[in-house]
């Protein structure tokens, strides 16, 4: 059987696609990715491609085991990583990967420095209270079920007081620490100044155990022990399920930064080329960009002339030339020639930094907004601590003695426990985040969800988000024949353009006396006969160019010839996303406002625009305007999606209510999106819309029905009706039914998941 | 009911020795790779 696991499947689409793979061969200093252990071990891990299923496992594994000192390989088929660890000299990562390479599996190493411990040790360490607590309140709930049918039965008083202490002996260190996350983050915004949910929690724990201890002390009918823990139980539930969709995210979101294996091609003083992580480029160094890389960092460059697609940092489609002394971005793809670019920090006054000012000033506003959970939180804890003071003086001014009054008040506490209301927001989102996982939607905060779900605008960018990221075949029809071959040389280059021509080959054989003529193009000779593919000076061709270029003034041509007949002229454009009119159409029909804000060109954007019947979009708009756009709209009081990939989206991407970004997307602007989408096809945006809306419904309903269970529950516990037994029925019984109902969010909305598959096969570039 | 006084204890001992089963297989990464695990079963090493 082989996993049908879309989203890794989508990843390897793209990686794919990358100019990685395309990339001249050179040897590679990996030194920055492998990890010194204690005893001389050394470490490495890597993401593999292309594991769908247990013989991969297994094949992965033996051929990786028997290499010199391997100690241990293991691939971990949930996060497709493979960790190696070997002691000496003789292997290295280079022979690691040819290894792999050679059984059939691209492996890209992960740089240790970006990974973060923090959150694994966060996730493990909630696990274990998650296993304490478990392990307490089963137990203590024995005791305590055994107490309640004693009580009505015929236990002796020294009985109950046994099991009560037994109770308070489990429950006292389980408490201590199982609750440690919550007692901790309590503290630590009280000493902010803050009070959060973590305070309630904390104040009804430590007030219940010490009521129950008092209480087992007086040898009293009733202890408490079991609704601690329980508490303590239900909401770690709550936190391991936060946590949980959280780093699967960031799992996939890492395993993607290194299957875009980020190196770049470092000259050393003396003049050699290595291969290099980002990472471990500093300012100064002078990197060498080869015709179909991208740019890795920012920089000047120092020598070469070539052609740049700056797409991925301005949203212009059209090819700018650019000499020694010009500044280079990183995301931008060298089109012509190579390039040394020597590397600068990003100093004021550029591009980025101007990027980068504006998008922490968003994120800021931003992380300022209430979400539906804080709303919840202000409203609880003032009206939970006012009904236990009330219900306190209440009984004291009805001539209860102080015993008793504290003992109905600290009930009132136990009862009206955040239990359901805890569970209520991460069990939908965990389970909605699960629904658009499938769908290829991946979300980096779980409150995106309601924010989704009050959008009535949607902003796109144009290239890379309406378009594909990459060019494809445009025009025609093309003579089958022709079209095959230019194809096949078409492999043997690594121009941008040439990969348009390659997608529509189903035999990726190149011919094997192509050669690339620097600038120009790639020839080779066929059964005696010269082929030529690249520029219509490299084929003469100009008259066939002009005349393609008079049908559609904003495509790029490539000129294809067969010794000396007919040239052939193949028009070359940024495509619309296969479905983007559909979406665009569907989201229309939702009722939702569409924009395009882009950087491209007028001509371009309208061209776009009218093919997807936009009327309202602007062109040639700078970062500073996309942010100003979005603000306007924000203060009219809509509410904004931005969907974007650019590096000029990002202030946007960040200042909108909630943004997406494809998987194509710069750096900065994945890291400024609430959720990455995947594949070639736009739908995905009207899914995150669609689950986004049933979430919060879900949501509302949820805190509503805690809401009601607390109004029901204060007037018994305050009357002084609540036993141990009903407070545990109410509180288990509350959360099973929120919970049940998060699940619902699992009924998937949006496309089936054929469709879905079928955007995995390459889309047919003639259109 | 004096027999309560040992079957209990003894019963908490054996549900700590669970729990710190789990604890160990926890630490030691047995839930590292949950989804590999079920195809691990049937390889033969």
């Amino acid at each position: 059987m082989c996993c049908a696991d879309v989203a890794q499947a989508y990843v390897e689409a793209h990686a794919s696609w990358s100019e990685a793979n395309t990339r001249p061969s050179l040897k590679r200093d990996y030194s920055a990715f492998v990890q010194s252990l204690e005893d001389g071990l050394q470490r490495v891990e890597l993401a593999v491609e292309g594991v769908r299923c247990a013989a991969c496992m297994k094949a992965i594994e033996s051929a990786t085991t028997p290499l010199p000192g391997v100690m241990k390989a293991r691939l971990n088929f949930s996060t497709r990583r493979l960790a190696v660890e070997w002691r000496g000299a003789e292997l290295d990562v280079n022979r690691i990967i040819e290894t792999l390479d050679t059984i059939g599996f691209k492996a890209h190493p992960f740089d240790p420095r970006r990974r973060d411990d923090a959150e694994a040790r966060e996730m493990k360490r909630l696990i274990r209270a998650l296993a304490v607590a478990g392990f307490a309140s089963m137990n203590v709930m024995l005791m305590a079920v055994s107490v309640w049918a004693g009580n009505v039965s015929d236990i002796t008083p020294e009985t109950r007081d046994f099991f009560h202490w037994v109770q308070a002996v489990i429950a006292l260190p389980a408490a201590a620490y199982a609750g440690r996350p919550f007692y901790e983050n309590a503290i630590r915004g009280l000493v902010a100044g803050r009070i959060t949910m973590d305070f309630p929690i904390t104040l009804g724990v430590v007030l219940t155990l010490i009521m129950s201890i008092v209480e087992t002390a007086l040898s009293a009918e009733h202890a408490y022990f079991d609704g601690a823990i329980m508490l303590l139980f239900f909401l770690l539930i709550g936190r391991v399920l936060d946590q949980t969709m959280r780093r699967r995210t960031r799992t996939l979101a890492e395993n993607l930064s290194a299957l875009r294996s980020e190196r770049a091609a470092r000259i050393a003083p003396d003049g050699t080329v290595r291969d290099v992580p980002v990472s471990a480029i500093d300012p100064g160094d002078r990197v060498l960009v080869r015709p179909g890389e991208r740019v890795p960092v920012d920089g000047i460059i120092e020598s070469g002339r070539s052609e740049l697609d700056q797409s991925l940092v301005t949203g212009e489609t059209k090819l700018v030339g650019a000499g020694p002394g010009d500044r280079v971005y990183g995301g931008a793809l060298n089109a012509a020639g190579a390039l040394t670019v020597r590397v600068t920090a990003a100093t004021a006054g550029t591009v980025l930094d101007e990027v980068e000012r504006l998008m922490s000033r968003a994120l800021e506003a931003k992380s300022k907004a209430l979400v539906l959970a804080d709303h919840a939180t202000r409203l609880y804890i003032p009206l939970v601590h006012a009904a236990a003071v009330l219900t306190l003086a209440g009984w004291l001014v009805g001539g209860a003695g102080w015993h008793a009054s504290v003992l109905v008040a600290v009930a009132v506490l136990i009862v009206t426990c955040p239990c359901a209301l805890g569970l209520a927001i991460p069990a939908v989102q965990v389970v909605a985040a699960g629904a658009l996982f499938r769908e290829g939607v991946l979300l980096n905060s779980g409150d995106a969800l309601e924010r989704l779900a009050a959008v009535d605008t949607v902003v796109f960018d144009k290239t890379g988000t309406l378009t594909r990221p990459e060019p494809t075949l445009a025009g025609g029809p093309y003579d089958p024949a022709v079209l095959d071959r230019a194809s096949r040389l078409a492999l043997s280059s690594r121009h941008p353009m040439a990969s348009a021509l390659c997608a529509s080959l189903d035999r990726k054989e190149p011919y094997p006396s192509a050669q690339e003529a620097a600038g120009l193009g790639v020839r080779a000779v066929v059964d005696g006969v010269e082929l030529r593919l690249g520029s219509p000076r490299f084929c003469g061709a100009e008259v066939e160019a002009q005349a393609a270029l008079a049908v559609d003034p904003e495509a790029s041509v490539i000129c294809f010839r067969a010794g000396d007949g007919a040239p052939a002229a193949f028009l070359v454009r940024q495509a619309l996303r296969e479905d983007a009119a559909e979406t665009v159409a569907g989201l229309r029909m939702a009722g939702y406002r569409v924009m395009i804000l882009s950087g491209d060109r007028s001509a371009a954007v309208a061209s776009a625009a009218n093919a997807l019947g936009i009327q309202d979009w602007r062109a040639e708009v700078t970062p500073q305007d996309k942010i100003a756009v979005i603000e306007a709209l924000k203060a009219e009081g809509r509410r904004v999606l931005m969907v974007g990939d650019g590096i000029n989206d990002a202030p946007a991407l960040a200042a909108a209510d909630v943004s997406l970004s494809p998987v194509t997307a710069a750096h900065i602007s994945q890291a400024a999106a609430d959720g990455l989408f995947m594949g070639a096809r736009l739908a995905p945006v009207a899914v995150a819309l669609a689950v986004g809306v049933r979430a919060r419904r879900l949501m509302v309903q949820n805190l509503w029905f805690s809401a009601l269970y607390n109004v029901a529950a204060v007037p018994l516990a305050a009357a002084g009706l609540i036993t141990p037994l009903i407070a545990a029925l109410a509180m288990s019984g509350s959360s099973v039914a929120v919970t049940a109902n998060a699940l619902r969010a699992r009924l998937s909305a949006g496309p089936s998941r054929r469709s879905e598959r079928s955007s995995l096969k390459p889309v047919p570039a003639l259109s | 009911m004096d027999v309560l006084v040992y079957m209990i204890p003894i019963a908490l001992l054996l549900g700590c020795t669970g729990l710190c089963a789990f604890l160990w297989a926890l630490r030691s990464g047995q839930y590292d790779d949950i989804d590999g695990a079920e195809h691990r079963v049937l390889l033969d090493e």
